[in-house]
């Protein structure tokens, strides 16, 4: 299992993410476009994931709230655009606490040797929004992210 | 907000570079002149100068004189907050993506359990399965 990259280029208001999985792409679409499998793995242990609605088509909407047991819930909606295929998904993402700023989002799948390769594409309206966007979910990793300056030393050095 | 995005920009611009993450690197075994850091490259002592002030404004590193060497050294708070910019978002996905190897590996046990030998009828918990 490769570690997943995580690319946020300077002045571009754009993120990267790219994962291998150990399983056909057939199988990994279709745990990103079940519902009933989507909830199962979406988001952190900790929420638990409702789906209002997803309906993946041209122009269908989407709508899922993560909610914990303090009582928090998140809601996010968007549209898909195009057709849906093994090929990719393409669609808007809007969390409903910051109503306006959407980011449209690509993901495609990669097979190769029987692994699958999921990369994302995430366009923001601008890197301020691509920012806040990225920071919202800062509190959480705050503490982990601290440990892991050690590791990004230590990768800077094998990549020198 | 901007400020941060402002010097993050700077931090990523920096970082961007090999050699100036090759310098870096080497600031990690502590302080060094120029010239020390020129060494192991093929490049000029201006060339690393024009580096290190990428980095000195990035404020990845602190420069001090003595006498008449000017020493560089490696300044961590801005590559924390780099880190530290990308790590929620970065944790969300790692988790999700942690729960899906599990979900696949269940999935794919399943589907051996079904093609592989003799069903065992009725007793997996058969999740819909549309065809796309």
């Amino acid at each position: 299992m490769t570690e997943m990259q995580v690319t946020a280029q300077p002045g571009v208001p754009q993120v990267l993410t790219s994962r291998e999985f150990d399983a056909p792409r057939e199988l990994v679409y279709r745990a990103f476009t079940e519902p009933d499998l989507l909830v199962q793995w979406l988001g952190p242990r900790k929420y638990t994931m409702t789906i209002d609605r997803y309906d993946l088509r041209d122009g269908g909407t989407w709508r899922y709230v993560h909610s914990d047991d303090a009582g928090n819930a998140f809601g996010f909606h968007g549209v898909f655009h195009g057709e849906a295929s093994l090929d990719g998904i393409v669609q808007t993402f809007e969390f409903e606490g910051a109503p306006g700023h959407v980011s449209m989002d690509t993901v495609t799948f990669e097979e190769s040797g029987g692994k699958t390769t999921v990369r994302t594409n995430s366009v923001f309206q601008s890197v301020e929004a691509r920012d806040a966007m990225v920071e919202s979910g800062m509190a959480s990793g705050m503490s982990e992210g601290y440990d892991r300056l050690e590791d990004l030393l230590v990768k800077l050095v094998a990549n020198a | 907000m901007a400020v941060v995005a402002e010097q993050l920009d700077s931090v990523f611009g920096a970082l961007a570079d090999p050699t100036r993450r090759a310098i870096l690197a080497r600031l990690r075994r502590g302080e060094a002149t120029v010239g020390e850091l020129a060494e192991p490259f093929n490049v000029s002592q201006p060339a690393i100068s024009r580096h290190l002030k990428v980095l000195e404004h990035a404020g990845l590193i602190a420069r001090t004189r003595r006498a008449t060497a000017r020493l560089s050294h490696l300044r961590a708070e801005p590559l924390r907050e780099a880190t530290v910019w990308l790590a929620g978002y970065r944790e969300f996905w790692e988790e999700s993506y942690e729960r899906l190897d599990e979900l696949l590996a269940a999935l794919q046990d399943e589907a051996e359990r079904e093609t592989g030998r003799p069903p065992t009828r009725g007793r997996g918990r058969r999740r819909g399965r549309r065809k796309s």
